[in-house]
């Protein structure tokens, strides 16, 4: 019991509070980040994917396959690796920021790469399951107004798209969070770091001279905790909102046959 | 792109093959022994998903929530940490696919108890009413009309389950990717990055592939079919 006591006065102490807490928003930035920046190169690498394909065009779309199939079936920490020895800083990274050292800045910048690739070839998926479930018609009535195809993209099928998929876009945020605990491999200051570090320095602030298994409960007890509260509430979220959707459907079942396609992309 | 085309960097690939297979075979061998763990974790809490008792519900539920709401990485941390500094150290790999096992389990939970959900509550009805029991009533009637709404969604998570062996490198790090840093990095074989990590994203790649490409055309086929027979009819509920 005695270092239970030592290990849970970790947490009364401001400093680690604090540092926490700023792991926790590291972690929030980058993963709300990661999924913006790829929900852009998702929706041009499933646009490629599902619209080119006349002959001129075809490369776009072996293109968006290579990068969509390569980034899902090769692990996330693979391409952090990757990242951290190959990908160039320009130089606004270079400095220091946010109370960050330039290296760490660095670091942030090559790792936050590394998630945003991964990510945008989940994401493409997603979308391209949501294009899929706009209705041909839509297009071809489109193009008898007299829209380009730019314009049918814009003005009719991506705003279709993008209500269709919003609930399975907050479950890739959902795991976008998980993921962006791979970013402690590299030593990068979100949460899951941050939670490692507090652990190895341990002896020092539980006042007990040496790291025990309390100390392990109560730190990463703390962060399951906080990554469960960040999680848990915006999977309730998609699930009322996926409750909603069912209401309107058996209302109007028309619509649930198509909508259902969009139904099954998210696992973790 | 240090080394990409340099034949020397290649051949040094080529001399330590050895430890690109003792990864492979860590990595297989974790991703083979979590996955039965995970399989049944996932029925077990799945058939407890579906049951009639509230308790056995409520437990199942809390099981996914916390571990689908929490990273791998995390719990794999904890584990490692929580045992060697109790004094008993499993060893990486057996901490690895204890980790993933668990955390796939909850995944493979969640696959079970939607597919046993898509069977219409008619067809338990039925087979009760023909005496059938449980077990007979599960591996007679559901499972075979469940699994092919089950099989798809399960390779997705094993795929994942496969990917996240290189979590393995928090804890220490025997799998394919971590033998493949250790190997860049390493004082004698470091420098080649380029030809290493491309052999190393290789094999997952032909290992992942496979499966996630005919996950994906079973579970296309398998709308299809349902769109067709489903047309005129009313549709179910998602």
């Amino acid at each position: 019991m005695d270092t239970l006591g030592g290990s849970l006065s970790m947490l009364q102490n401001p400093a680690i509070i604090r540092f926490l807490l700023q792991g926790v928003l590291f972690t929030l930035i980058i993963s709300v980040a990661a999924v913006l920046f790829s929900i852009v190169i998702g929706t041009v690498l499933a646009l490629m994917r599902n619209y080119c394909t006349s002959k001129t065009t075809r490369i776009l779309k072996a293109v968006s396959v290579i990068y969509i199939e390569m980034f899902r079936n090769t692990p996330l920490l693979f391409w952090i690796f990757i990242c951290v020895v190959f990908c160039p800083t320009p130089g606004f990274a270079d400095r220091q920021m946010f109370g960050l050292s330039s290296v760490n800045n660095k670091l942030l910048f090559k790792a936050a790469v590394a998630l945003i690739l991964y990510t945008s070839g989940v994401i493409a998926e997603i979308v391209r399951g949501g294009l899929n479930s706009v209705a041909h018609g839509q297009i071809e009535a489109g193009q008898s107004q007299g829209f380009s195809m730019v314009q049918i993209m814009w003005f009719i099928v991506l705003p279709q798209t993008f209500r269709a998929i919003v609930p399975t876009l907050l479950s890739q945020v959902i795991t976008t969070i998980k993921d962006s605990s791979f970013l402690a491999n590299v030593a990068v200051i979100e949460l899951m770091a941050r939670t490692k570090q507090v652990l190895s320095a341990a002896n020092r602030y539980n006042g007990l001279n040496s790291i025990n298994v309390s100390d392990v409960f109560v730190l990463f007890g703390v962060a399951a905790a906080i990554y469960f509260v960040i999680n848990f509430s915006i999977s309730m979220t998609v699930r009322n909102m996926q409750k909603r959707r069912v209401a309107v459907k058996v209302k109007r079942p028309s619509v649930a046959a198509k909508d259902s396609q969009t139904g099954w992309a998210c696992n973790g | 792109m240090s080394g990409l085309f340099s034949p020397r960097a290649w051949s040094k690939i080529w001399i330590y093959r050895g430890t690109f297979l003792l990864g492979l075979l860590n990595t297989l061998k974790t991703a083979v022994v979590a996955l039965l763990i995970a399989l049944a974790l996932g029925i077990i809490f799945g058939l407890m998903a579906t049951s009639n008792k509230k308790l056995l519900k409520a437990i199942s539920r809390v099981y996914v929530e916390v571990i689908q709401n929490t990273p791998v990485l995390l719990q794999m941390c904890f584990l490692y940490y929580a045992l060697a500094f109790s004094g008993h150290s499993p060893g990486i790999i057996v901490t690895g696919f204890l980790a993933l096992g668990i955390y796939t389990g909850a995944y493979m939970a969640e696959v079970i108890r939607a597919g046993i959900e898509s069977v219409p509550k008619g067809q338990f009805e039925a087979a009760e009413s023909q005496g059938f029991g449980y077990a007979g009533q599960m591996f007679y009637i559901i499972i075979p009309q469940s699994i092919k709404v089950i099989l798809p969604p399960m390779t997705n998570v094993i795929v994942n389950m496969i990917k996240n062996t290189s979590c393995l490198y928090i804890v220490g790090g025997a799998d394919l990717l971590s033998l493949t840093y250790s190997f860049v990095t390493g004082e004698n074989t470091g420098g080649s990055y380029a030809p290493a990590y491309i052999v190393c994203g290789a094999v997952f790649f032909l290992i992942c592939f496979p499966l996630s490409s005919f996950a994906s055309m079973w579970e296309t086929s398998l709308k299809k079919r349902e769109q067709r027979v489903f047309q005129n009819s009313t549709p179910k509920e998602a």
